[in-house]
């Protein structure tokens, strides 16, 4: 399996309390990834420093073995949705469009392409209706369908979502979870950082569980089991012991 | 009009528009204060550029003097938001304290020496557009346009970081750059403003403008224009009143003019502003008083079909004065869904009315009867949250309910459930 995301020794730190410890894993290529962990793990911050957003206190991250400053184009990114005021002037389409912002030179304006593959993008997370609706009068789920198809827009090789399935319906699940596959389908790598341990088998083929350190990566098969769920979650456990268990089986 | 005053209004102007498009950035960027901040650290350069030429006061020295401390000001404030554990407004307001203390020093300390022509440079505290001349014009309205220039031209740069500073970085956008560029600009706004507003009251033009275009629109570009145009507008008053007035400062006519445009904004605006806002609550609430008199009626007739109700009789169940049941009555008369029985206080339902009441109905006891069904709860809980629901559920939801209870016959309390019967 080829890389697509290798970390070395990477260590992160928030005002010299190091929030990720020692980190050494290589995500493959072309796959469903999920980074699992409790509450403060360091889930979004590794997604974070994968992306650049973080300094790094110690280590190195290359994503398809270069520096990220080169590949940058190859990364498409979903923040957390809280991340942002929602109150801000635009709508739904302009969001998309800020997907292609990346494809262009500093200064240079939207084309016509941008244009149709913004509203190509939003169609295809069936939000096509709502492209021109101010952003603050979307639903949750909604507001999160406009991230996914702002980072479809991007036309990247490696996406990267911070909880896609926080806070949105039943049917924004359905629709992200068809979305994943479609695009680990079409080739592309997905890391996904995941709260709710129910759905991991469900959702994923490798996951990386997190807590501060790597506890477990690998194949979900392998890694998803009761007493390395109990080392990540720290014997916080008894129903999800059942469903790794289950895993095995 | 006169030559110099074409000059100062369009200078104004042309300052206002530059102020009021940046301010938006500014503003959307949650960096409003910082035109503050930046606006008094301008001072003492104004004062430096004034000493170190002993008394010379030729406008390219201001800018020059009053860019540099500005610039020196915002590298400060980027230092200790970045170094220390002060958060940004304090920063701000340590900042703006000490530029302005060490302006006004600088300044007292001018005025005490036997320097010539050393009056006139308060000006730059609380501005005087009138003292404005052609050449000024020229160098102060070429960097308002400068400014403009540049935010045409980082359009999608500045407004992707003002949105979502994270992604921003990742898909390349040097954010880091980008905001030295916006502090920059701000500098530059602020310096093309000194002589027309002066460093105190110059916020004003920074945040104003765009806080008032925020109201009218929910589209970045339309905010951006209306901005301009609200800058435009507030910088022409006072360059008239400036020019009327020649001795009055400008500044607070600038702020006054601005800020009253900020006043109607808030009040009127459509969709954002408060009257309208408060006039569609007040619409809501009397149509949902409407629809509970039209439900009462049809209660009431479902228990005694021979009594015709009177105003008593429904004040009873909803808490309402004579005056405003009597309103809400006349008004469904209006709409020719209640009519007066035999009496002048007696009101009844016309065939219109019942359907109405029905529809309403319907949908009450449908919620009832889903809340009972799909969450359990006891027929004692399901009344006042229906009451609330009837008024908001949609007809698509109604048939989707519908559907999904099978059609119930009767409510949770055994009542009929009324379906499309025509008041028959």
């Amino acid at each position: 399996m080829s890389a697509a995301i290798t970390i070395r020794d990477l260590t992160v730190a928030y005002h010299h309390r190091p929030v990720l410890w020692d980190i050494n894993s290589t995500l493959p290529a072309s796959q469903l990834i999920g980074i699992v962990g409790p509450n403060g793990a360091g889930k979004s911050t590794l997604i974070k420093a994968i992306m650049g957003l973080v300094p790094l206190a110690s280590g190195e991250i290359r994503i398809v073995g270069e520096p990220l400053d080169r590949q940058r184009h190859l990364l498409g990114y979903v923040p957390q949705r809280g991340s942002v005021d929602w109150d801000f002037p635009t709508d739904a389409f302009d969001v998309v469009l800020m997907g292609r912002y990346g494809k262009l030179p500093l200064f240079r304006r939207v084309g016509q392409k941008d244009r149709r593959v913004a509203m190509e993008c939003l169609d295809k997370l069936g939000m096509a209706a709502f492209a021109h609706r101010q952003i603050s009068q979307l639903s949750g789920g909604q507001q999160q369908r406009v991230f996914l198809a702002r980072a479809l827009a991007q036309d990247a090789q490696i996406y990267l979502m911070d909880e896609p399935f926080a806070g949105v319906d039943a049917a924004t699940e359905q629709a992200i979870i068809i979305l994943l596959r479609e695009l680990k389908a079409a080739g592309k790598t997905i890391v996904v950082v995941h709260h709710d341990l129910q759905t991991v088998p469900d959702y994923f083929e490798w996951v990386a569980l997190l807590n501060l350190r790597l506890v477990a990566a690998g194949p979900m098969r392998e890694v998803f089991r009761g007493e390395q769920l109990r080392a990540t979650y720290g014997g916080r456990l008894n129903l999800l012991t059942a469903i790794g268990e289950e895993m095995v089986k | 009009m006169d030559a110099n005053l074409l000059y100062v209004v369009s200078g104004s102007v042309l300052f206002g528009i530059s102020a009021g498009v940046l301010g938006c950035f500014a503003f959307l960027r949650k960096r409003a204060l910082m035109g503050d901040a930046l606006a008094h650290a301008a001072l003492p350069g104004v004062c430096l550029a004034y000493l170190l030429t002993g008394g010379m006061k030729h406008p390219l020295l201001f800018i020059v003097g009053a860019a540099a401390s500005g610039l020196l000001g915002s590298f400060a404030l980027n230092t200790i938001t970045r170094r220390s554990r002060i958060k940004e407004d304090a920063a701000i307001g340590l900042v703006l304290s000490v530029f302005f203390g060490v302006g006004i020093m600088l300044l007292t300390y001018i005025q005490h020496q036997p320097l010539g022509n050393q009056s006139g440079l308060d000006k730059f505290l609380f501005g005087q557009a009138a003292s404005l001349i052609g050449r000024d014009i020229y160098l102060f309205g070429s960097l308002a346009l400068v400014v403009l220039i540049a935010m045409v031209l980082a359009y999608k740069e500045l407004k992707v970081i003002a949105f979502d500073p994270g992604f921003a970085t990742g898909i390349g956008v040097p954010i880091g750059w980008m905001d030295t560029f916006l502090t920059v600009l701000i500098v530059l706004v602020v310096v093309a403003g000194l002589q027309a507003v002066g460093v105190v009251l110059m916020a004003a033009m920074v945040i104003t403008p765009a806080a008032a275009a925020r109201q009218w629109t929910d589209r970045l570009t339309r905010m951006l224009g209306l901005a301009g145009l609200f800058g435009a507008t507030a910088g022409a008053v006072g360059a008239v009143t400036s020019a009327l007035a020649p001795r009055m400062p400008t500044g607070p006519w600038i702020v006054i003019a601005i800020t009253a445009i900020f006043a109607v904004s808030i009040a009127f605006a459509p969709r954002h502003g408060m009257l309208p806002r408060w006039w569609r609550h007040a619409r809501n609430a009397t149509r949902i008083n409407r629809e509970n008199i039209l439900k009462t009626l049809y209660r009431l007739r479902e228990d005694q079909p021979a009594l015709t109700p009177t105003i008593d009789l429904l004040r009873r169940y909803r808490h309402l004065s004579v005056g405003r049941a009597l309103r809400l009555l006349q008004q469904l008369a209006r709409m020719r869904l209640v009519e007066q029985g035999g009496r002048p206080e007696e009101w009844q339902l016309t065939p219109n009315g019942i359907r109405a009441a029905e529809s309403l109905v319907r949908r009450h006891r449908l919620w009832e009867v889903y809340l009972t069904q799909y969450l359990q709860l006891g027929k004692g809980q399901v009344h006042a949250d229906a009451e609330e629901i009837e008024h908001v559920l949609t007809p698509e939801l109604e048939v989707e309910l519908e559907a999904l209870l099978h059609r119930p016959r009767l409510d949770p309390h055994a009542r009929p459930i009324p379906y499309e019967r025509g008041g028959a």
